[in-house]
């Protein structure tokens, strides 16, 4: 498949408009130095995975990024930023500095040559095949209450672990109480007797 | 549309996310970048899911699992990434050295 049949499906301008600034916003998650721009850029590039999921006909996918992701992994990520970091605005501290993003950067860029080129090498210009359709929401519901049933009560139970381990971690210790008014408790039908 | 495009645009997600995985000092930033690179897997399953025609819909219902699971990563690490700034004052990375020798 040559660049100009590419270019003559119009599916291919969609994906470009979505995948373009969905690089940029991942652009500026790694780079920016305002700790509330990189969230709010983490949702740029979220926010066009789902649309490229609606692209694919992925549905249910695509709101499910949209009400996880960006509704509430989003939001909480803010909740962290302000608890975490009082003085909110630029800050230069954020990054490492050129001794260690130069090699960073180098082993990121080869990792991506490696993907790319074993990716590219391997499936070259495949198309999709012509009919993808659109995914029904009643399918995949079907599909995780029959096949993939136990992944399906293992995630749960994951996630039940998750919420009561981030209750735990998270709230405040109870104040220790004080060992003499135990004492004082204990002693004090005793004294009541006497 | 062929399969490189997301493929590739998964690839380009995942080696960002690397990089802000390295460079990043804070360690709210840090997880940021981990959901950077969830997002760059969820896109290959669906990509493939789709190009594969899979009746089962598995990389779908694989990347649900994906969203799941990152859901419950990111409270977890955010409440440690508290303890830790309640502790601490500090949440830079490279300041956790407390088991360094």
């Amino acid at each position: 498949m040559t660049m100009s049949d590419w270019l003559s499906q119009p599916e291919n301008y969609v994906f470009l408009v979505i995948a373009l600034p969905m690089v940029f916003g991942a652009w500026r998650v790694v780079t920016t130095r305002n700790v509330v721009h990189a969230a709010l850029y983490l949702v740029l590039a979220l926010g066009g995975s789902a649309a490229l999921f609606l692209l694919l006909g992925a549905e249910f996918v695509a709101w499910t990024v949209v009400l996880v992701y960006i509704g509430a992994v989003v939001v909480l990520f803010l909740f962290g930023v302000m608890i975490t970091r009082a003085p909110l605005g630029r800050q230069d501290d954020l990054s490492h500095a050129a001794n260690v993003r130069i090699p960073a950067a180098a082993i990121s860029f080869a990792l991506f040559i490696i993907m790319g080129g074993s990716m590219l090498s391997y499936f070259g210009g495949e198309e999709f095949t012509a009919d993808v359709g659109i995914t029904r929401t009643a399918d995949i519901g079907f599909v995780i209450f029959d096949r993939f049933v136990i992944p399906f009560e293992v995630v749960s139970m994951v996630l039940l672990a998750a919420l009561i381990g981030g209750i735990v971690l998270a709230r405040k210790d109870p104040e220790p109480k004080e060992v003499e008014s135990v004492d004082a408790a204990l002693a004090a039908p005793e004294g009541g007797d006497a | 549309m062929i399969i490189m495009q997301f493929l590739i645009l998964g690839a380009a997600l995942f080696s960002l996310g690397v990089y802000g995985v390295l460079t990043r000092r804070n360690a709210v930033l840090v997880l940021l970048s981990v959901e950077l690179m969830l997002a760059a897997v969820n896109i290959n399953f669906v990509a493939f899911d789709r190009f594969l025609g899979d009746e089962l819909a598995g990389g779908q219902v694989f990347a649900l699992f994906i969203i799941a699971i990152a859901a419950a990563e990111v409270g977890i690490g955010l409440a440690i990434i508290l303890l830790i700034y309640r502790n601490r004052h500090d949440a830079n990375v490279d300041d956790l050295d407390l088991m360094k020798l």
